[in-house]
């Protein structure tokens, strides 16, 4: 992963000057946003569901060793296997392994981000399988050789005349017009693919620790067929993504598809307890959960940022963010985008390659009053800001410059006596007071030049309030 | 809750006017005194005074951020009574952030505790405090508002100023798309990330314009400056002011209204 400072900047530059996707962005104001917002007003008590949610997962991960044991011995109880994965590499080679071992050909894969994560899908085709993605959004991103765009809508930057595109390409057929037509179109080349697949990648929108069971969250069924028709299931989860009990997994899907898409529920929600049992006439042979750490330890190691691991992959934050909405997905350069994903990404990948993308916030707090199990993201952001500037141990880990350390060195100066702020002040009121028009300037010099790009910078004011308070004073008590 | 009447208001009260008022926009600072003083209550400006320590806290700097906080602690610490600040953000600090920022500084951290039980926003203390939703000003502008991040989700406040402008005579308030959207201001992020931050400006600016007002109201500098030095670049002609001198009988704005 490689989203540097200047990366993210680069990306973001592109995405702004593309008219096409800023209209495109859009839809997750118009579209996502409101629908939560609307589903969450229909909510009596979502306040309280919201609570309950946070309450769940931090006990879920406060507990996290107690529960990932219990989720284990249960889905291997049910006659599954169970493989913790250090890395993606290591999740990697298990499922390659499947493959190699079962002669697998065609893989078929439900969204997953953490597989997305892994890289599972360059890897199983290094050695000449076929992966195909059949969550549609992830289809045509498959199609166009991108990365998701956005975690729950992966495809949202593509317009329909690019799908029709990319389908008539893959399928050496007519090209459709219509979006009911093109969803025709895919369904029938995704459902030769679904009944000669071998094996299935599936994600986890949750795991339930009491009953082995876990929890696919689908519009579209293709959870359900890549869940029950290939003769190996294999699903990837993240170590963070479980429940305790069932109780606490309708909590969960509650509070999930309502932040998501504004649902009440969605159109299928698929449980799986495992393999096929002998008397049981449908459902794969065999049944794998690969279950993920990647990084997540550094997470539950700090205290400050361990609430990024109770994200349930909503994708609410990003829907509410002013700054998704402007610099698009793909800016943010790894899996996750936006909000979380600039907290998660860093800590993941390691910190130095991400370390600004904490910086790429405005702090608004919109993805904290969205978050359905209430992270407080800005302060995430804000304690990895420190940590990438001055606060890690490491000095390999800082990021921060020479020139920003001595600028907040000069700052902290300033503001250490009042003297010295006049001073400040009184020194800014003098150097402007030639270019100034109206009490505004049009150039101000580093460290602070990036705000006239744009925008008119006020000059000093004649006096400074300390001062012109001071003086009110004195004439009013000479009186 | 306090619900104040005219018998328990309090004979005095600090001033908090930040940094940005301070150097930038003094007139905020002289309407909150006039409406307090109005009232009969005295106002202190504690005379050391500068910054809470916001701007390097929010850039990761928080060693730099630790003194001048520390330092604010001081200063003060020295006062009694309650503190008004016309400033969601800067409060939002104090009551929110220090938290972070003392982290393993058990002393200033349990300061800052206390500290934070007495400050209070402008539009809060007089709603909330003061038991005041009508300041009687009378006025003659179309204005528009826009609900600053900091005071509309860190601290909650929203209800105050919206019924403080509703009680103001002669002042029209018309709906705006997405006012409750960040004007990408954001600290350093308004210079770190010009463009992102621009893009989100204009967003803001182009749903200020259609509203058609004359006038935005705002409750914090910060986002004041930002979104008037951007409608000035854009050539727009629509005054940005602190709801504070709305809130002013006196000031120019209302006085310049009326002529």
């Amino acid at each position: 992963m490689k989203s540097t400072t200047k990366e993210f900047r680069n990306a973001a530059s592109r995405a702004l000057a593309d008219v096409r996707l800023q209209e495109a962005h859009e839809v997750v104001y118009n579209g996502f946003h409101k629908a939560r917002l609307s589903a969450a007003g229909d909510t009596d008590d979502w306040e309280a569901q919201r609570t309950l949610g946070k309450a769940i997962k931090d006990h879920t991960i406060a507990n996290l060793d107690y529960y990932l044991d219990m989720l284990a011995t249960n889905v291997e109880k049910n006659g599954g296997n169970v493989y913790f994965a250090r890395d993606g590499e290591d999740a990697n080679a298990y499922i390659r392994g499947i493959a190699t071992k079962n002669d697998v050909s065609t893989v078929i894969k439900s969204k997953s981000m953490v597989s997305e994560e892994m890289g599972l899908n360059h890897v199983l085709e290094a050695d000449g399988i076929e992966v195909v993605e059949t969550d549609l959004g992830e289809y045509i991103v498959q199609l166009a050789g991108e990365a998701p765009y956005h975690i729950i809508a992966p495809a949202i930057h593509k317009t329909k005349a690019q799908v029709a595109d990319l389908l008539a390409e893959e399928s050496r057929s007519e090209r459709r017009e219509t979006a009911k037509e093109l969803t025709r179109q895919a369904r029938e080349m995704l459902r030769e693919v679904f009944q000669r697949a071998d094996l299935s990648v599936t994600g986890a929108n949750f795991a339930v620790a009491e009953t082995g069971s876990i929890v696919l969250v689908t519009n579209e069924g293709n959870g359900r067929m890549a869940t029950s028709m290939p003769r190996i299931h294999v699903a990837a989860m993240g170590m963070e993504k479980l429940v305790p009990s069932a109780a606490d997994l309708s909590a969960m899907l509650r509070i999930l598809i309502r932040s998501a898409t504004g649902q009440r529920i969605s159109a299928y929600v698929t449980m799986v307890n495992g393999p096929r049992a002998h008397d049981e006439e449908d459902g794969p042979e065999e049944f794998h959960l690969v279950i993920m750490n990647n990084g997540r330890d550094r997470l539950l190691r700090d205290e400050s940022l361990r609430e990024a691991l109770n994200c349930i992959r909503c994708g609410a934050c990003m829907n509410s963010c002013p700054v998704y909405r402007k610099v698009g997905g793909h800016s943010y350069g790894w899996v996750y985008p936006g909000p979380i994903g600039s907290i998660v990404s860093p800590v993941l990948t390691g910190l130095k390659d991400g370390a600004k993308l904490p910086a790429a916030s405005s702090l608004c707090g919109a993805c904290h009053e969205a978050c359905p199990v209430k992270i407080n993201i800005p302060r995430m952001l804000l304690e990895l800001r420190s940590q990438t500037a001055q606060g890690d141990p490491d000095p390999q880990q800082r990021a921060s410059g020479i020139g920003e350390r001595m600028t907040w060195k000069a700052w902290r100066q300033g503001m250490m006596s009042r003297s010295r702020f006049e001073a400040g002040s009184s020194v800014g009121k003098i150097a402007t007071a030639p270019l100034k028009r109206d009490g505004w300037l049009r150039k101000v010099p580093p460290p602070i030049s990036g705000w006239t790009e744009s925008r008119d910078f006020p000059a000093p004011a004649a006096k400074t309030f300390g001062k012109m308070f001071a003086e009110r004073n004195k004439a009013k008590n000479g009186r | 809750m306090d619900n104040g009447n005219a018998n328990e208001l309090p004979a005095k009260v600090n001033l908090f006017v930040t940094c940005l008022v301070d150097q930038f926009a003094p007139n905020v600072g002289m309407s909150v005194v006039n409406i307090l003083e109005a009232r009969g209550i005295e106002v202190h400006f504690p005379p050391d005074q500068t910054c809470c320590g916001q701007p390097a806290f929010n850039s990761g700097f928080r060693n730099d951020a630790r003194p001048v906080a520390s330092r604010f602690l001081d200063v003060f610490e020295a006062t009694e009574g309650p503190i008004v600040c016309p400033s969601g953000s800067c409060v939002a600090m104090v009551r929110n952030f220090y938290e972070d920022l003392f982290r393993g500084h058990p002393n200033e951290l349990v300061r800052a505790q206390q500290l934070s039980e007495r400050i209070y926003e402008f539009t809060e203390f007089i709603v909330d405090v003061l038991g005041i939703e009508d300041l009687e000003v009378d006025t003659n502008i179309d204005a528009t508002y826009h609900r600053c991040c900091h005071l509309l989700r860190e601290l909650h406040i929203d209800e105050q100023p919206t019924s403080l402008l509703k009680n103001v005579e002669g002042l029209t308030v018309k709906p705006m798309e997405r006012n409750e959207v960040c004007c990408g201001f954001g600290g350093a992020f308004s210079v770190k990330m010009s463009d992102v931050s621009t893009a989100m400006l204009n967003e803001k600016l182009d749903n200020v314009v259609a509203t058609g007002a004359s006038t935005l109201i705002a409750g914090d500098t910060g986002c004041i400056m930002h979104m008037q030095g951007g409608l000035r670049r854009r050539g727009e002609d629509v005054q940005v002011v602190h709801i504070a001198e709305l809130l002013d009988a006196e000031s120019d704005l209302n006085r310049a209204s009326k002529s």
